[in-house]
C-alpha cells in the first residue's frame, strides 16, 4: 500500500494524461458497443404489445421502467407480463396482449398506483383517459358486421359503448333492402383496452388494438377543414368573397339555347355555371 | 505449518477442517447462500403463497405493501436518461444505499447476487481442474469503465442501459416472474456468465467487468462493516485467504501492513465481505469489525494463539 502509494505521487503528467485517455478509450469503446445492443433492443416493441395504462411515451418509457414488474403483481385480472428473454418485446418491459386478456380497467388503476418510477405516470386518475392504443377494425373482408349480419360483440363489449365505438349504418346493396351496421372506433374515446379484440368472435379478431403511432394517420399541419373553420368563424369565410364561377362541362345534359332543361336541375347562372353550387 | 502447504493439492480451509470440523470452515459461506436463496424465497412467497411477503424484483420492489426498495445503480442510470422517478423509488434507492453504507458496498455481490452462485460455482471448478491459468487478465479498473462506459450510454441513448444486457436481473426476474419451468433463455444467460467466469477469466465477469459491482464498490470505499485481521501477527503464512478470497489483493495491506504502520482494517472497496477469509483461516486471523477500528493497537495480539501457533509451526 505505501509502496503504491509513493508510486501514485511520482505518476508524471504525460503517464497521467496517457492513462486518462486510455481510460477514456475505453469508455468509449463500452458505451459504443452498449449503445449498439440498446439501439438494437429499443422500440422493438411489436403491434400486439400493449403498454399498460398511463405508461408514458415508448421513446422514454426505457428511462423509466426498471422492469420491477410491480405493475404486473397488482394487477387483478393478470392482464400484464414481463417480456421474456428473447422474445420479440424489449426484455422485461411490462405489456399485455389484448387478445388473450385484456385491461378491464379499473376505477382505481392498481398497476399505475403500483409503479414506483413514473413509468406509468400517475396524473392518469380517471381510466377512460387511458391511451393504452386505439382499437383498429381491420379486416373489412371477414367482419360480420361488415357482410350485413348483426354480430356487433365488439360494439356490445366496449366499457364505453356508444362512445368509442358506434355503430354507422349504410345501406346494404347486396340484397338491396337492409342495412349495414359498421363498428366504427373514436380514437379520443377509445382507450385501447382490448376488451373489442378479445371478444371478436372470428378466429382472428377483425378488430385490433394497435399503438397509436400505428392506428392514426395523421393530417398535414397546414389542412384545413372547411365546415370546421366555419363553425369556429360562426359563418362561412368565403361568403362574400368574389368568387370565380366558371362553367362547368359535363355536369348536366348538354343545354342548347332556346331548349329548357329538364325538370329539377339547377337554373343556369350568366357566367355559365349552376346557381347555387359552390366549390 | 499446517500439512496442506507441503501437499499443494489440498484445497483452502483444509487445515480449518482437520482442526475445527468441516462446518467451522463453511459456516460463512453456508450463511451466504442461504442469504442469496431467501433472496429469491422471500420473492417468490407471494406468487406460490398467496401472501404477498415481497413484490417486485431487485431493480425494484415493496416489502408488506410499506417497505419500498430499488437499486441506486438502476435509478442512477434512469437520471442520466433524464427521468426523475417517483418519491418511493427514491426512498427506496435511499434505503438501499444506506443498508449497503452501513454493511459494506459490495455485500450486494456476496449476500444478495444470484450470479455469485454461478461464480464461485465456476471458480471452484476452475481452481479443481487446476484451470486458473486459463483465460485472460483483465486490469481491476476495468468494471469501473465499464461501469462509466454503462452510465454515458444510458445519457446518449436515453435509457437504463444496462438493464439491457443485466444477467443479475434477468436472472432473478425469470425466476421470480417466470418460475423455472418457462424459464426459456435466462439458462442461456446462466449458462453464458458461468461458461465466461469457467474459462474467460479467474473471476473475471464479477470482479473485472460487472458495473453493478463496480458501482457497489465504489459505495464500499466509504462503508462501515469491514473485515478487520485483527490477529494478523498470529497469521502462519497459509495462503489459504489469498486462494479463497474473490479479491485477493484487498487482504494484503491489512493483513501485511504493521510493517508499513497501517491499521487491520481491510478498506478496499474491493472486499464483497463475503466472509471466506474467516471461515479458511485456522489462526483466526480475521473478523467483522468497523472501518473506524483501524489503528495499529486495534490488531490485538492473542499471546496463547500466537504460542500456539508457534507450536504447531514447529
Amino acid at each position: 500500500m505505501t509502496q503504491k502509494q509513493t508510486k501514485h505521487k511520482k505518476v508524471s503528467r504525460r503517464d497521467f494524461l496517457s492513462n486518462a485517455g486510455l481510460a477514456g478509450c475505453g469508455v468509449g469503446l463500452f458505451s459504443l458497443a452498449l449503445s449498439s445492443v440498446v439501439s438494437e433492443a429499443k422500440g422493438k416493441l411489436p403491434a400486439d404489445a400493449i403498454r399498460p395504462p398511463g405508461a408514458i411515451e415508448e421513446d422514454v418509457f426505457l428511462s423509466a421502467c426498471v422492469r420491477c414488474g410491480l405493475c404486473v403483481r397488482d394487477c387483478p385480472y393478470d392482464t400484464l407480463d414481463l417480456a421474456e428473454i428473447g422474445s420479440t418485446s424489449v426484455t422485461g418491459t411490462p405489456f399485455f396482449n389484448a387478445r388473450n386478456i385484456p385491461c378491464e380497467m379499473c376505477d382505481d388503476i392498481p398497476c399505475v398506483v403500483a409503479c414506483p418510477t413514473g413509468a406509468l405516470d400517475k396524473s392518469l386518475n380517471n381510466i377512460d383517459d387511458a391511451k393504452m392504443g386505439v382499437a383498429v377494425l381491420l379486416d373489412h373482408e371477414n367482419c360480420l358486421n361488415y357482410l350485413g349480419l348483426r354480430c356487433e360483440v365488439c360494439y356490445r363489449v366496449c366499457p364505453l359503448i356508444n362512445e368509442a365505438i358506434t355503430l354507422e349504418s349504410s345501406a346494404n346493396l347486396r340484397t338491396g333492402k337492409h342495412a349495414i351496421f359498421i363498428p366504427t372506433v373514436h380514437s379520443d374515446k377509445c382507450t385501447g383496452c382490448g376488451k373489442c379484440e378479445q371478444s371478436c368472435v372470428l378466429e382472428e379478431a377483425a378488430i385490433k388494438v394497435l399503438p397509436e403511432r400505428l392506428a392514426l394517420g395523421q393530417m398535414g399541419a397546414h389542412y384545413r377543414l372547411g365546415w370546421e373553420e366555419k363553425r369556429k368563424h360562426g359563418e362561412s369565410l368565403i361568403e362574400n368573397q368574389h368568387i370565380y364561377d366558371l362553367p362547368d362541362r359535363g355536369y348536366g345534359p348538354s343545354t342548347t339555347e332556346g331548349v329548357a332543361p329538364p325538370s329539377g336541375f339547377p337554373e343556369k347562372t350568366q357566367s355559365g355555371g349552376y346557381k347555387g353550387f359552390k366549390p | 505449518m499446517s500439512a496442506h502447504i507441503a501437499n499443494g493439492k489440498k484445497y483452502p480451509g483444509a487445515s480449518v477442517v482437520e482442526q475445527k470440523g468441516w462446518f467451522a470452515a463453511y459456516k460463512w459461506l453456508i450463511l451466504r447462500r442461504i442469504s442469496q436463496a431467501l433472496f429469491i424465497a422471500v420473492f417468490l412467497v407471494g406468487p406460490l403463497s398467496g401472501f404477498w411477503l415481497v413484490k417486485g424484483n431487485l431493480a425494484s420492489s415493496i416489502t408488506l405493501d410499506i417497505l419500498p426498495l430499488t437499486d441506486p445503480f438502476i435509478m442512477l442510470q434512469s437520471l442520466l436518461a433524464g427521468h426523475v422517478m417517483e418519491q418511493s423509488a427514491i426512498i427506496g434507492a435511499l434505503i438501499v444505499t444506506a443498508i449497503y453504507f452501513l454493511l459494506g458496498g459490495r455485500v450486494f455481490c456476496s449476500w444478495v447476487c444470484p450470479v455469485n452462485v454461478i461464480s464461485d460455482t465456476a471458480t471452484w471448478l476452475r481452481r479443481t481442474l487446476g484451470w486458473n491459468k486459463a483465460g485472460i487478465r483483465l486490469g481491476r479498473k476495468t468494471a469501473l469503465w465499464i461501469m462509466a462506459g454503462v452510465l454515458v450510454t444510458s445519457a446518449i441513448t436515453g435509457t437504463i442501459a444496462w438493464e439491457f444486457i443485466n444477467p443479475i436481473t434477468m436472472l432473478h426476474r425469470s425466476i421470480v416472474f417466470g418460475g423455472f419451468a418457462s424459464f426459456g433463455l435466462a439458462w442461456v444467460v446462466l449458462a453464458g456468465v458461468f461458461l465466461v467466469e469457467l474459462v474467460g477469466g479467474d473471476r473475471i465477469w464479477c470482479s473485472k467487468l460487472c458495473p453493478v459491482g463496480a458501482f457497489y464498490g465504489l459505495l464500499g470505499k466509504f462503508s462501515i462493516l469491514k473485515i478487520s485481521a485483527r490477529k494478523r501477527s498470529a497469521c502462519n503464512d497459509c495462503m489459504d485467504c489469498y486462494a479463497i478470497c474473490p479479491e485477493a489483493h484487498v487482504i494484503s495491506p491489512a493483513l501485511k501492513g504493521e510493517k508499513d504502520a497501517k491499521g487491520p482494517i481491510i478498506l478496499s472497496g474491493d472486499c464483497t465481505n463475503c466472509a471466506r477469509c474467516l471461515d479458511v483461516c485456522s489462526e483466526d486471523v480475521f473478523e467483522f469489525s468497523i472501518r473506524t477500528r483501524n489503528n495499529l493497537d486495534d490488531a490485538s495480539f492473542s499471546k496463547e494463539g500466537a504460542e500456539e501457533s508457534t507450536k504447531r509451526a514447529a
